[in-house]
């Protein structure tokens, strides 16, 4: 009995207010526990309805890790992954990864395209497609749900898309916590149904200063 | 078996032979080796960003080349290695997603490489093996026996340099 478990990563870094997110108070973490809770529920929602499976989900955990082990939570840095990437503009412009084990990423591709399991075994141009559309659809809920909760305004570019290891596609969001602290902020959920053989971890990464916009606008 | 020693992002080892120092799975980060061929010492930085004076998160010197590069350069000195027989070679820099309009930010790889190369010309220490830029990851070590610098990727093959 296989789990098709998505794995829902919420990553921040500190901002004008506070130099690390190691400084953040706890009711600021569980505003962003919640807005992680109904982004995530709302991409999880979305998912479900396309590849036609019931899709659970379990309350986020919330965790600060240094930068170099974020890694680790995709299953170490030289692991083989498919990252779907947005930059996302508007109020708090902030930058999407929606990064999936190569294994998932082709198994996810036979459902949307209606292979048979296992049929996908490299990555043709309608592929990347199919998975980048995912990754749209994925962040057009998510930054709805965060619409919904903070009235903060967001629009996602174009997805791009690159398949690769996960320490090398992590590198483009981790880069730019680096340059304001040395840990990140996870905000983790997990998408579990009866199926088999799906992972996903999908990755918000603000800008600096819009971590400030999204606390502000929740009041906290 | 010789020891594999792992560095980490914004991290450095120095060691000396036997050993292979490696990093694993480099996009926009660069991994800078330095090496004495004569007393087999070296050791491997993996850089996140090119400058610490535009950032405000200074505490660790090993993620910028400016500070990083410096810093194992001491290392490889006070374990013995020679300053004027050291040799440096890099790789990774790669651009991981193509955008049209490209920010600052989504072009580090590239100012990570331009920063590296001004570093260690200011340092005085030859460049002796380059593989940076493109749109890949890169798995990178430095076999401290001879020197070799291995470059592993996905699907554009290994080289060594």
């Amino acid at each position: 009995m296989g789990a098709l478990c998505s794995r829902h990563l919420f990553v921040m870094w500190g901002d004008n207010m506070s130099d690390d997110v190691s400084n953040l108070s706890a009711v600021q973490m569980d505003a962003l526990r919640e807005i992680g809770n109904v982004g995530a529920g709302n991409s999880a929602t979305a998912l479900s309805q396309i590849i036609n499976k019931r899709i659970d989900m379990n309350v986020p955990r919330v965790s600060i890790v240094p930068l170099g082990d974020v890694p680790d939570l995709v299953g170490g840095p030289d692991a083989m992954v498919v990252g779907v990437f947005l930059r996302v503009y508007g109020q708090a412009p902030s930058n999407i990864l929606f990064l999936l084990p190569k294994d998932s990423a082709f198994y996810l591709v036979d459902m949307l395209i209606g292979k048979k399991h296992g049929d996908t075994q490299k990555l043709d141009f309608m592929d990347e497609s199919a998975l980048m559309e995912i990754g749209n659809i994925l962040s057009g809920a998510y930054l709805n749900a965060l619409f919904n909760f903070t009235h903060i305004s967001l629009l996602p570019s174009i997805p791009a898309l690159a398949m690769d290891m996960a320490g090398a596609i992590l590198s483009v969001v981790l880069i730019q916590l680096g340059q304001m602290g040395d840990h990140a902020l996870v905000i983790e959920t997990e998408f579990k149904t009866e199926d088999e053989g799906i992972k996903g971890h999908f990755f918000l990464v603000p800008d600096p200063g819009s971590l400030d916009t999204i606390l502000t606008a929740v009041g906290v | 078996m010789a020891d594999l020693i792992k560095v980490g992002m914004a991290d450095f080892k120095v060691s000396r032979s036997p050993a292979t120092i490696i990093s694993y799975g480099l996009g926009s980060c660069i991994g800078v080796s330095l090496y004495d061929p004569q007393t087999k010492i070296g050791g491997l930085l993996h850089i996140m960003l090119p400058d610490s004076k535009q950032s405000r998160a200074t505490d660790n010197p090993a993620k910028f080349a400016d500070t990083g590069i410096p810093l194992m350069l001491d290392e490889v000195l006070k374990m013995g290695a020679s300053r004027s027989r050291l040799v440096a070679k890099m790789a990774g820099g790669a651009q991981m997603f193509a955008f049209a309009n490209a920010t600052d930010v989504m072009r580090v790889g590239s100012r990570n490489v331009a920063a590296s190369k001004e570093i260690l010309q200011k340092l005085g220490i030859r460049l002796v093996g380059e593989d940076t830029g493109a749109n890949y990851g890169r798995t990178v070590q430095i076999d401290l026996t001879n020197g070799v610098y291995t470059v592993k990727t996905i699907d554009k093959g290994n080289k060594t340099i």
